[in-house]
C-alpha cells in the first residue's frame, strides 16, 4: 500500500513538498522509493546554493539505476539531510520523515500553484 | 571455489631451483642486504598450472556459450583477427619510429577510414578515440567548435530517454546542458514532441538508430529535416550500426556526425579483452574540427601525419589510436567484404526476429512484433508471483546461459533485452528460448522460491547487490 500523506504537496516527478512559511522541505514519495528500489547512494545539493525550479539538484542511486531529483521551487538551499549520505536506506524506510532530502527558502510563491495536491498525485500514479 | 594463490599449500621446498652464478656486489653495505628468504609463495609447478587452468574454467565467454547480452553486442571475434594482429610486424612497431618506416600501418588506418566512410555515408573519420564514449565526447567537442566558428551560441543537446547513459554524460562533459526528450512506447521519437523543445539554443540531437528497443526510427527523414531547419546538427550513436550494414547509411539519413564502437559492429574484442576504439565520422563541413594528427596521403602517394589544422579540437589521445584493435576490425571488413557485411546485419536481424516470434503472444513486448537486431521483453506479468526480471536472469545461469541485459532501457518496466548476434544457430536459439519459457511459465508458477534463490547450481550463490553497494569490501583480507 503506497502512503500519500494529506498534508503534503507533490510533483509530477515524484517529489513531495512540505511548506512552512517561506521554507519548504523536499523529499521523494513512497511511490518513488518503491519504484527506485533499494537505494545505495544519495548526492545532496550544496548548502546555500541558488537553484531554479525544475533543475536537477540531487541524485539517488539504486542497484537498478541513477535518478535525478528536481527542485520544484526556486530559491536557496538552507538545509540538507546528511544522515542519508551515511545510511541511504533511510530514504526507503522513512521517505516522508527521516529520509527527507533538503530544505529550501523559496522566492516565488507563484510556483506553489504548479504543485499537485494528494488527489492529483494519486491520479498520476 | 578455487583458492587464491597465497592460500594454496606452500612448503619450504622451492617449486623450482635456479642456480645463480651472480655474485653479490661487494659495494652493497651490509645494512642494506637481505638476509632472509624472499617470501615468495612456494608452489609446485603442477599445482600452479592447475590453479590457473581452474580459474580460466570459471570464466564464461563466447567461446564457452551463448551470450545474448542486449545492447552490448557480444559478437564473435574471429580467431584469424587475433592471429594476424599478433604478428610481430604489427606488435613490434613503435609510434616514435620514423614515418617512412610505418607506411604500411598508416595505409591500413587510412584505408580503414575510407571503408568506414563507404559503409556509413560520412566523408571523414578519425580513429584516435580509445572507446565509444570517447568518440561521443570528441563528436560533441566538435559540435561546440563548429558553432563557435559560425558565431552561434548553442548550449543544449537533446537526448531521448531511451538513449544510452553515455549520451547525456558525454554531452555534459563537453559543456552542454541536457534536454530530455520523452520517447514513444516503442522507443521512437515523435517529430511533434521534438519540435516543441527544439529551440535556437539546441546544438544537436543525439539519436541511436535502430533505437535501444531494437526499432528503426521510421520518421528519421522528417526528424532530420526539422533539426536542420532549426540550424541544429544530428548526431548518430553507432551502438546499433551492426543492424544496418549494407542496408542503409547514417550519412544518407541526414546525420552530420557519428561514432562507431568497433567491438560492437566490427568484431574487435569486447571490454576486458583489450583496449577499445571509437572512430568518429563527420560530413565534410565538420572535417576541420577532427582531432589531430590527421592521416593524409600526399601527391607522391606517401602517408603523412598532418598536425596543421588550426580549427581542430586538438589531440585526444597519445599517438594515433589503439592500432591493434583497429587492425582487427580492418581484417574483419576485408575478410567479409561488402556482401559479407550486409549478410552479417541481415542474419543478426533474422536471428532476433526468430526469437521474438517465438515469444510473441506469450510475453509482453512493448515495441511490437518486429525488431531489428535486438528486442526488449517486459516481464512485469511475473510481479504478481513476486518474481522479478532479476530472478529470471539469475535462474538462466543455472541452465548454463549468460543472462541477457536487464532493467535497460529504463522506459520498459522489468525489462529483459536480448541480442543473439549473427553467428548463433537456430538450435542454440531454440535451446535458450525453451529454457526461458520454462522458467517464466512453469518454474515461476510452480516453484517461485527457486527463482528467488537462484542461482542454485553455481559456485557462487545469489549475491546481495544492495549490501555490496552500501558496504563494499574493496580488498582481500
Amino acid at each position: 500500500m503506497i502512503n500519500i500523506p494529506q498534508n503534503l504537496k507533490y510533483t509530477k516527478t515524484h517529489e513531495w513538498v512540505k511548506i512552512d512559511g517561506n521554507r519548504a522541505k523536499i523529499g521523494i514519495t513512497d511511490f518513488a522509493q518503491h519504484e527506485i528500489t533499494d537505494i545505495v547512494h544519495v548526492e545532496l545539493p550544496e548548502m546555500y546554493r541558488q537553484v531554479k525550479k525544475s533543475q536537477s539538484v540531487s541524485v539517488i542511486e539504486s542497484v537498478k539505476s541513477a535518478f535525478d531529483i528536481y527542485t520544484p521551487l526556486s530559491g536557496k538551499i538552507i538545509g540538507v539531510n546528511n544522515a542519508v549520505l551515511e545510511n541511504p536506506e533511510i530514504v526507503n524506510q522513512s521517505p516522508y520523515e527521516n529520509g527527507y532530502l533538503f530544505l529550501i527558502e523559496f522566492i516565488d510563491t507563484k510556483e506553489l500553484d504548479d504543485l499537485l495536491d494528494v488527489d492529483d498525485y494519486k491520479k498520476l500514479i | 571455489m578455487e583458492k587464491l594463490l597465497n592460500e594454496l599449500p606452500s612448503s619450504d621446498i622451492p617449486a623450482y631451483n635456479i642456480k645463480s652464478d651472480v655474485g653479490i656486489d661487494v659495494k652493497i653495505p651490509e645494512s642494506l642486504r637481505r638476509n632472509l628468504a624472499l617470501g615468495l609463495p612456494s608452489i609446485a609447478e603442477s599445482d600452479l598450472l592447475r590453479h590457473f587452468t581452474n580459474l580460466s574454467r570459471e570464466n564464461y565467454a563466447l567461446s564457452t556459450g551463448f551470450y545474448p547480452l542486449g545492447s552490448c553486442t557480444m559478437k564473435y571475434n574471429p580467431l584469424i583477427n587475433e592471429r594476424i594482429s599478433k604478428n610481430e610486424a604489427f606488435t613490434l612497431i613503435h609510434p616514435y619510429q620514423p614515418i617512412e618506416s610505418v607506411q604500411g600501418t598508416l595505409e591500413i588506418m587510412y584505408e580503414f577510414g575510407r571503408d568506414l566512410c563507404e559503409l556509413t555515408g560520412m566523408d571523414y573519420f578519425s580513429l584516435q578515440q580509445a572507446a565509444g564514449a570517447h568518440g561521443e565526447f570528441a563528436g560533441l567537442l566538435m559540435i561546440a567548435e563548429y558553432f563557435k566558428s559560425v558565431n552561434q551560441v548553442r548550449t543544449k543537446i537533446i537526448v531521448p530517454d531511451s538513449a544510452h547513459g553515455t549520451n547525456p554524460s558525454s554531452a555534459f562533459f563537453a559543456g552542454f546542458d541536457i534536454v530530455h526528450l520523452e520517447s514513444e512506447v516503442d522507443g521512437s521519437i515523435s517529430p511533434r514532441k521534438l519540435k516543441e523543445i527544439l529551440t535556437k539554443e539546441v546544438a544537436a540531437i543525439m539519436l541511436t538508430v535502430p533505437n535501444t528497443l531494437g526499432v528503426f526510427e521510421k520518421s528519421i527523414l522528417e526528424i532530420s529535416k526539422i533539426v536542420h531547419e532549426n540550424g541544429s546538427l544530428l548526431y548518430y550513436d553507432g551502438a546499433n550500426l551492426n543492424a544496418l550494414m549494407g542496408i542503409v547509411r547514417p550519412g544518407d539519413m541526414g546525420f552530420d556526425i557519428m561514432h562507431i564502437n568497433l567491438h560492437k559492429t566490427f568484431a574487435a574484442p569486447h571490454g576486458g579483452g583489450g583496449p577499445g576504439s571509437g572512430p568518429v565520422g563527420v560530413k565534410a563541413f565538420l572535417e576541420p574540427f577532427l582531432p589531430i594528427p590527421r592521416i593524409e596521403k600526399n601527391k607522391y602517394s606517401e602517408f603523412v601525419l598532418n598536425y596543421k589544422k588550426s580549427e581542430s579540437i586538438g589531440r585526444l589521445k597519445a599517438f594515433f589510436g589503439n592500432f591493434l584493435i583497429i587492425l582487427r576490425s580492418y581484417i574483419y571488413i576485408k575478410a567479409l567484404g561488402a556482401e559479407g557485411l550486409k549478410n552479417v546485419s541481415e542474419r543478426a536481424v533474422l536471428n532476433a526476429n526468430y526469437m521474438l516470434a517465438r515469444f510473441k503472444n506469450r510475453i509482453n513486448v512493448p515495441a511490437g512484433d518486429r525488431c531489428m537486431h535486438e528486442f526488449v521483453l517486459s516481464l512485469k506479468l511475473l510481479l504478481k508471483n513476486n518474481i522479478r526480471t532479476l530472478d529470471v536472469s539469475k535462474r538462466l545461469l543455472d541452465y548454463g546461459f549468460y543472462a541477457p541485459t536487464i532493467y535497460f532501457p529504463l522506459i520498459v518496466e522489468e525489462a529483459m533485452m536480448i541480442e543473439p548476434t549473427e553467428t548463433e544457430s537456430k538450435e542454440m536459439l531454440d535451446d535458450f528460448i525453451d529454457v526461458l519459457i520454462k522458467i517464466i511459465f512453469e518454474e515461476a508458477v510452480l516453484e517461485p522460491q527457486k527463482l528467488n534463490e537462484a542461482p542454485i547450481n553455481m559456485n557462487i550463490k545469489r549475491l546481495n547487490e544492495v549490501e555490496a553497494a552500501r558496504k563494499p569490501i574493496l580488498r582481500w583480507k
